[in-house]
Order: C-alpha cells, then structure tokens, then sequence
C-alpha cells in the first residue's frame, strides 16, 4: 500500500518545548468520585410498594427492610410515602427480609410500577437507563441485588446478542491497580505527540446549539479528570472551553462553522467529520428555533435561520483532495493529530485504509444506530450499516494492508454501556466515541425531542436559557466522572477475567466471544 | 433538466383528538395544590391542552392526551401523584405489520408534509422481518457529489411505465424501431385500489384529485368511476374480466389495469384496438404460483406491464411459508434479467409498502414502482381498526370527512416520502430512481452481513 504522506519533521524542531500545549492556563479537574443524586425529586422506580389502610403503623417493615424503604420519622404520626427506587422488588423474598411477608396486618402489597414500562426503547431499555443513572450517581456498579441489567440493550441483534466468554478462572490473578486501560491515539510514528487516553474512550461531538452549554462543560471537564478528550460537534469554540483545551476536540465539519485558524490551533486533535451515523451522507442541520442569538454569534450565522452543514465536504472528491485537507490542519497545526470520521457505507473497509494513507492517525467510524442530535428517522434506522458489522471489516483490512498498527481505530454509533466497549474492542477497535451514555448520565430519557421547539425538556439537549438552567456545571461534571469510574470499573473486571494487564491486549480477540444466535462451534471438532 | 418536481403542500390538522404513545394518570386525590404545580411547567403545554380539550368536549373518545414522554412532571410533582403509561389506545392500532409506531409517523407526515425528524438516535431492534432486514448504502467521499437535498443538484424521482426500447436505428433522422407507448411520472408511485372493506363514500374522489395534485396516476375500478374527466390524465382503469370497456373515458387516460387471466392476451389487444397510445398493466396476485405467473407472463410480447400484488403487509397471499415481496420481487427481476428481458416489462409492487424506506428498498429489489393504499388511507386518521363496515363506528369518522382534508392530508404524505425519498437517494450518491432498480450494490443485507461478519466468527446461525 503506497503512502502519500510526505515525511515531517518531528514536532520538536518545528516548534519551541513550549507550544507543545496550549498556551491558555488550563483549569485542574480532579478525578474523584462523590455521590451526585438524581436532581429530580421523584426517583423512577422499577417497583412500588403500596401501604394500604390496613397499616397499624407498628414499624415492622422499616425494621426489617435493608434498604430504607420505609420511613417513620420521629415524632410522625404517618409513614412517608415509601422510597420506593430503592426497593429491590420480588428477589427480596428470598432475604428473609420481606415486608409485605412480615407485615403482621398484611397491609402491604408489592407491584410492578406501570411507569417502568415506559421508559426505554429497544436499544435504552428502561433497566439500561436507570443502571446508568445509578452509575452516575456512585461511580459504581449498580448493587447486584437491584438486578439491572446494564450490559446489553433488547435490540435482538449486534452487540447485544453477543457474550464473553470467561475463563472458568482467570489465568493469572492481576490486582485491578495492575490493569492498563490507556489506548495510545497516534500510533504513526510521524514525529507528532504520541497521546494517550487514561481510558478507551472519549465524547464524542455535540455543537453548541444541539447542547447546552453546561452539557459541552461539563462532558468537558469530565474529559480532563480522567485526561481523555471531548469534541466540540460542529458549531464552533465556545470561549468558556478555553481552560480545557487540551481536552478538546476541534471539529471541522462540512459547513465549516465557527473552524477558525485559532480555534484548530490550540487543541491537540483536529477530527475531519465527512459523514455521521444517525445521518450518513446526509450532512448535518440545525433547526431555526435552535439557532439562538449565542448560537449564531458562535456560527458567525444569521439569528432563527436553520443552518445546514452540506453533504459531503465540496471540495473532497477522492482520497488526494482528503490528503490535501489532512495537510492544511496539519500545517496549520504542527501539533495536531488527525482524526476521520466517517460513517458506514459497504465500502467503510477502503475509506479506512484510503484515510490512513491520506495520514490521518485515527480512523473514526460511525455506525447508524448513535448519535445524540436531529436526525430523519427514515436515516436513522435505514442508512449505512450497524457498527458491530463494521469494526471487524475495517479492522482486517487494515491488517491486511499492513497498517493496522499504524492507525487507531475508533467506533461509536451505539456505544452505551462498558460492555458494548470492550466488545467494541473485541471485534477489533482500538477504542470508542460515546455519546447518548453521557447524555443519560445527565438525566437524559430519551424521549428523543431534542430537536422540537425550546429543545431538552431535561435541560440538556437545549440552548433555551431557561430550560438549561436545570442542571448545574458541578453536578454534571460530577455525574460524568462517576460515570467514567463506573464503566473503567467494570471494564477492569473483565480484563482481570481474562488475565489481561491492558485493554490494548482485548483488541480483536473476537475467539473470547460468544454470539447468543449462533452454534459457536467454529473450530470446535465435532 | 425536467422541470423540478414539486408537490405543493400545507398543513392539515388532524380532526380527532391525536392518540400519543403516553398517557398521563394523575392520581388526583392528595395532591397538595402546589403554588408552581409541575403541570404548568410542561415544555409540551400539555395540560392546558388536557384541560381545554376536555372542556370542549362533545364527544367522550380518549381521555389520553398526548405526552411526550419527559418525565419531567412525574419526577418533579411535590407529592409523587403522577404516573406515565403507555397509552393502551395507541397499543391497540393497527396489528403487528401495521405498528401503531408505523401509524403515528403516517399521521404525523400526512399533517404536516414534513420528514420526521428527532433526536437521541435510533430506538428500535436491531434488524427484523422483512424490510427490516436490509439497509441501504450512503457514498461517503469517494464519489461524486450528490447535493439534491438542499436544491443545488437535481435527484430525479420520475420513472417510465411500459417496454423500454431495447436499441436505437435511425432510418434519416428518424428512429426506425417501433417505440411502445411509455407513461412517465415524476414519482416512483402509483396509487392502488382500496380494499372493498374500506369503501368509502368520497375515498375515490380524494384519491382521484391527489393524483392530479401530486401528478401520480391512481388505479381506479373503473365501475366505481364517476369523477370528472379532466382527472383521467392521472387515472388507470382497473377493467376487470368481462366488464365492458368504458371506451370514451378510456381514450383520455394513459395507463390501464386488467387482472391476469386465461384470456390476457385477448383482452390486451381489444383494449390495444380502442386505444393503441395506452399502456397496459396486467395484476398478478402473489398467491402460490405468482411469482412464476409473472415471470411467464413476462415473455410473451404483448404483456408491457406487470403489476404484482402480495398481501397487506407483505407477504405471498395464502401460502403456508408465504415470502416477502421483497424477496418475490428480487427472484421476478433476477428471472427477467438472466432471461433478457428486464427492460421490456415494468414492474410495479405493491403490498406492504408502510414506510417511505419500503419504496426505495423495494426498487433496489427489483421493482420499477411501488403501488400504495394503506398509507393513503391511514393518512386520514385511520386506525386500521377494521370497524370500517356498516353498524360500526369509525374512530377516524371517514364517512364524514371533508374533501379539501382529505386531499390535503394524502398529498402531504406522498409529498413526505418524496422528499424521503431524495434523502436516501442523495446518501447513496444517486440521482435518478431508475437507476436505482435492482442496484442491490446499494443495499446491505441481514443474512449477508450477519455471515461475513458473525457466520465466520461463530459458525452456522440458529433458527430462530
Ligand atoms: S409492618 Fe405493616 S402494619 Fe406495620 S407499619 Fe409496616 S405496613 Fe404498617
Ligand atoms: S420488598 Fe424488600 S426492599 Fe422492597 S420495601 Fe420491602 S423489604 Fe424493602
Ligand atoms: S430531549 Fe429527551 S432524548 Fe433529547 S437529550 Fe433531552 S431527555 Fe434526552
Ligand atoms: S411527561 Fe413531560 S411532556 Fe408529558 S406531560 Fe409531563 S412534562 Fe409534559
């Protein structure tokens, strides 16, 4: 495979030690995990607990509920209406705890909550949301008992058929401080700076304009606790980013809205966004109503308007015009990585390989099924193919051609819980882009009204100021950290499962899977 | 360049109280009447539409109004009092084809003409049955450009009806093959017949006059025909068998339905006697057999047109393993192309085409066009509830709608899946519709993706 890239210098003899960063003083976000609760007063509940009239009120149920449930406060004639999101449901039975068992007036009773059977989808079932939720609340796991599923979605395909298959032991025991979850974004060896990300992931782009401004902060902030990277979406810098820079993404996309010399220059990663998943081929628009007075100063565009970003970049039509944008970042940059995001089309295998000899250092690719912002659903669910079919096309053919070492490899479009990365990573990925987790990790329900009037009725996906003065910088910084430690937790997990010290040793191990729809007895003698 | 196709189109609300996915249930008793209650605080304004609506009722439908699923009253009510549930009116439209998900989209587009569009990614399986087990292809920057979305390029819909000349002589300067009469229109699309069961007074009036609006042609029984001749431009004849042959009115129209017969041949020349410019559309029913039917049908000379017909929802008509048109439709087109005889028939299909996504899917199976009825009539509210008989009540009230609503809600959606349409075109890089049929290269497909990626990986897949 010929290589268009022309050789460079190494970063060190073209710019002094110290533009090796940004100039701007950058903003210490420490990575520790405090509790951040629902900011909602009614926690969703999987299961209800009805006290009837049959109450004496003799306290028996707060007394052998483990999980505060009941409550009599002191001096209180009346129970408070129970806390029933900490009910642990019918698998209290078998506790020996049960209060509707030891209730001596049988005053209790214990149902399904009917509002359960409304949150969710196929892909965000109602189990995924709330488990997420509690990630973001802890920084842990959701406790075993509650019994969520937080590993797959109900989509009947993909990753969400596919299952590890463990060891019955591990091969050898790895303290989980011993484990490496770090994944390096410039395997080129072309001299730029050799980043690594303290996990395998990063956000991925969301504008200012379809978030709101607390949302890009806080993904931010969180981005530099735990020293990965978020994407600025389409959309332009906002000022308030600044003291995150290394953390950041800049996006040039293909309406090239607020792309400004300065605004490629102080960040550590440039990402060329040629297609989006929700959207493939499609370009990307933002509705009038969200093109507030903020957006359009920041988009350098006319107040109420829509704005379109153009399918495909104009001025692209092969592999050598791609070249020619990769080398004017890099020009205007000499620091910069470059990444390229792509969706996926059949041919995702020779976009991949045409980018890299194009000398892009991270290949993105973006299946269908993600995505955070407006999108016509007839795209949505139609256009370019699942992720999960991608990754291992592209990650073979890079093999094939010699270069899979050479570039890194990132795939989103569907990524939503710890174990959709490591399969990700499985299948051949060096790592993801996630974004609707983090979302949901801010009190997101995917209602999917993003798009429609004032934006987000839950203050994230809006620029309506008042709206997106529900949340607060702190708290969803908060949630996105613990998020972060939740995921790496489990993450940890696994890798010690299989005796592995670094996620990068879990890349393409697809003989580790198991798919739940199929015999799995490839290379088994019959 | 053709002029630009465009359908002209305006917002027709709908006339029954809108049937949500959710439902609000207040339980009303200890609420503690709060200065800053969360229901006024509803982005959605949905409350105050509760109540109004409630206040002006004259008539006791549905107490569910239509939520859009936030939560944010439910988590934010002082007193815990409110409760979503998924509205048991939406559950029980349509049937498991028809979903009520499939029926609240129609609606949605047939007000308001628009692409539906939200956020926070796709919400359903990851493939299934049918058309959902394939996805078209997008060009992502190896080749040219396709920007007719936005207006800069022209993606063209319009497709040919009749035998395609299959060369070019030229006797002087004037073509010496005998060229077949072809029908243009400007969208992959035809309108079907309506079932009997859904015989309404008024429904062929709407669907005559939004053919003429949208410059389709709609497939008429022509013994229910009483419309105004300035219509028939946009107008075929369905002539059934031993029906006498409306010959005035048939001299004004283009295109022609006969169903298959033993006596097809006979019929086609009488009907070629009266009016050798029409185009002649044979209806095969996909019964057990069909499939064959057609692709015999398909090489005799005469036969221009074949229109196959699967079930409602898909599926081939009263057979035990019934396949999908989808599936028809590819074994029909591959047949007619290793026979060499693609370009001499057009191909329209019909039956169970839902959603804008079937049509292009369909034609990248095979078929020239696509023929639709359902969606039309669900346009007009319908729920598919099949109370459509005398002595029962229909919720959409389609005896008594009005003619400008109906034309206006059906002209809407076609108007929608156009536009739908062009969207998946200029992903793929395509600008025309012909050149879409057949191309499979612009489709992936369930059982192919699955054994490259997971056949290889996991062996043979598991009937299920
Ligand atoms: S145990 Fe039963 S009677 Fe006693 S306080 Fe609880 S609900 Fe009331
Ligand atoms: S069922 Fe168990 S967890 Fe739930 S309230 Fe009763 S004792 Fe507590
Ligand atoms: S509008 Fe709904 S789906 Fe979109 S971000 Fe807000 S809560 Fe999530
Ligand atoms: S859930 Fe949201 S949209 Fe529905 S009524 Fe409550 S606040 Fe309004």
């Amino acid at each position: 495979m010929a290589s268009f890239s022309v050789p460079e210098k190494t970063i060190k003899d073209i710019l002094p030690e110290n533009t090796l960063k940004t100039l701007v003083p950058q903003e210490e976000v420490t990575r520790v995990v405090k509790t951040a609760p629902s900011r909602y007063r009614n926690e969703i509940a999987k299961f209800i607990v009805h006290r009837n009239l049959n109450c004496k009120r003799c306290g028996k149920c707060a007394e052998v509920c483990q999980y505060g449930v009941h409550v009599l406060k002191p001096g209180y004639k009346y129970f408070a209406e129970p806390k029933n999101h900490l009910c642990i449901g019918p698998a209290c039975e078998k506790t020996g705890n049960f209060c509707v068992a030891k209730c001596p007036n049988g005053a209790l009773q214990l149902k399904e909550n009917p509002l359960f059977k409304a949150l969710g989808d196929y892909r965000w079932p109602g189990d995924l949301i709330l488990a997420t939720w509690k990630m973001a609340e802890t920084g842990d796991v959701p406790p075993a008992e509650y019994g969520f599923e937080y590993e797959c979605g109900n989509s009947g395909g993909g990753f969400d058929r596919l299952r590890f298959k463990f060891p019955d032991k591990p091969p050898v025991k790895i303290d989980a401080d011993k484990i490496d979850t770090s994944i390096s974004l410039n395997k080129r060896g072309d001299g730029r700076p050799e980043i690594k990300i303290d996990v395998p992931w990063y956000g991925g782009g969301m504008s200012f304009g379809s978030v709101s401004n607390v949302t890009q902060l806080s993904k931010a902030r969180a981005a530099k606790a735990w020293n990965t990277f978020t994407c600025t979406g389409e959309g332009g810098y906002m000022e308030r980013m600044r003291p995150y820079d290394d953390h950041v993404i800049t996006q040039v996309a293909t309406g090239l809205f607020g792309v400004r010399e300065e605004t490629i220059q102080r960040v550590p990663i440039v990402e060329f966004k040629y297609a989006q998943g929700a959207k493939p081929g499609l370009g990307g628009h933002l509705l009038g109503d969200k093109n507030t007075p903020a957006v359009s100063k920041m988009r350098e565009a006319v107040v109420g308007i829509s704005l379109f970003s153009p399918f495909p970049f104009h001025s692209v039509y092969s592999i050598e015009d791609h070249q020619k944008h990769i080398d004017w970042i890099k020009h205007v940059n000499k620091r910069a990585l470059i990444s390229t995001k792509v969706s996926t089309p059949t041919d995702v295998d020779m976009v991949a390989v045409g980018s890299y000899s194009a000398g892009t250092h991270i290949v993105h690719i973006d299946g269908g099924y993600g995505g955070t912002g407006a999108a016509p659903d007839i795209a949505k669910k139609n256009i370019a193919m699942p992720i999960e079919y991608a990754i291992g096309r592209v990650h073979k053919f890079l093999a094939d051609e010699g270069v899979r070492d050479k570039v890194t490899l990132i795939a989103s479009g569907g990524i939503r819980s710890a174990h959709d990365v490591a399969k990700a990573i499985a299948l051949g990925a060096d790592g993801v882009v996630i974004g609707t987790v983090e979302l949901v990790a801010l009190g997101c329900v995917r209602c999917s009204r993003c798009e429609s009037g004032r934006g987000c009725p839950r203050g994230i996906a809006t620029t309506d100021p008042e709206l997106a003065q529900k949340m607060n910088i702190d708290w969803g910084t908060q949630r996105i950290i613990n998020l972060y430690n939740a995921w790496r937790k489990v993450l940890v997990g696994l890798l010690q499962r299989f005796g592995m010290r670094s996620v990068t040793e879990l890349r393409g191990r697809t003989d580790l899977l198991m798919h739940l729809d199929y015999a799995n007895d490839v290379g088994v003698k019959k | 360049m053709p002029e630009k196709y465009h359908i002209k189109t305006q917002p027709v609300p709908p006339i029954s109280p809108r049937i949500g996915k959710y439902g609000m249930v207040d339980w009303r008793e200890d609420c503690a009447r709060c200065h800053n209650c969360v229901k006024k605080a509803c982005v959605y304004d949905r409350y105050r539409q509760e109540a109004d609506y409630i206040r002006n009722l004259s008539d006791v439908d549905t107490l569910f109004f239509d939520c859009m699923g936030c939560f944010s009253c439910v988590q934010d009510c002082t007193k815990g009092l409110l409760c979503m549930s998924i509205n048991p009116e939406y559950q029980k439209m349509g049937n498991s084809y028809w979903t009520p998900d499939i029926i609240k989209t129609t609606w949605l587009q047939a007000e308001t003409a628009k692409i539906p569009v939200s956020g926070a990614g796709y919400r359903g399986p990851f493939s299934g049955k049918g058309f959902d087990s394939m996805w078209t292809d997008m060009s992502e920057i190896v080749r040219p450009t396709r920007d007719g979305i936005h207006g800069r390029e022209y993606i063209s819909s319009s497709v040919d009806i009749g035998k395609k000349l299959p060369y070019l002589a030229f006797n002087g300067d004037k073509n010496a093959v005998n060229a077949s009469p072809l029908v243009s229109i400007p969208m992959p699309m035809i309108i079907d017949m309506t079932s009997p069961a859904h015989t309404l007074p008024q429904l062929n009036s709407i669907i005559a006059q939004t053919a003429v609006n949208t410059d389709i042609i709609a497939i008429i029984d022509s013994r229910q025909w009483q419309g105004n001749d300035k219509q028939l431009d946009n107008i075929a004849f369905y002539i059934a068998d031993g029906e006498v042959i409306p010959k005035d009115a048939l001299k004004k129209t283009r295109l022609v339905e006969i169903p298959d017969s033993a006596k097809v041949m006979e019929r086609i020349k009488e009907i070629k006697k009266i009016h050798p410019g029409i185009v002649i559309a044979v209806r095969v029913e996909l019964t057990t057999g069909g499939v064959e039917r057609a692709i015999k049908l398909a090489e005799s000379e005469e036969v221009e047109v074949i229109h196959i017909v699967a079930d409602p929802n898909g599926n081939e008509i009263g057979a035990s393993k019934p396949r999908f048109i989808k599936d028809m439709t590819r074994h029909i087109h591959t047949a007619l192309i290793e026979k060499g005889i693609r370009d001499s028939i057009t191909l329209m299909a019909g039956g169970g085409i839902a959603l804008p996504e079937h049509m292009a899917k369909e034609i990248i199976c095979g078929a020239d066009l696509i023929t639709i009825n359902l969606p039309l009539l669900i346009a007009l509210e319908c729920h598919l509830c099949n109370s459509c008989k005398p002595g029962m009540v229909c919720p959409a009230k389609l005896e008594k709608i009005d003619i400008n609503y109906g034309v206006g809600r059906m002209t809407n959606l076609i108007a929608a899946w156009h536009d739908q349409l062009i969207e998946v075109m200029g992903a793929m890089g395509m600008r025309e519709v012909r050149r879409l049929r057949g191309d499979v290269g612009r489709a992936m497909f369930f059982e192919n993706l699955e054994e490259e990626t997971f056949g290889k990986l996991f062996g043979s897949r598991k009937n299920n």
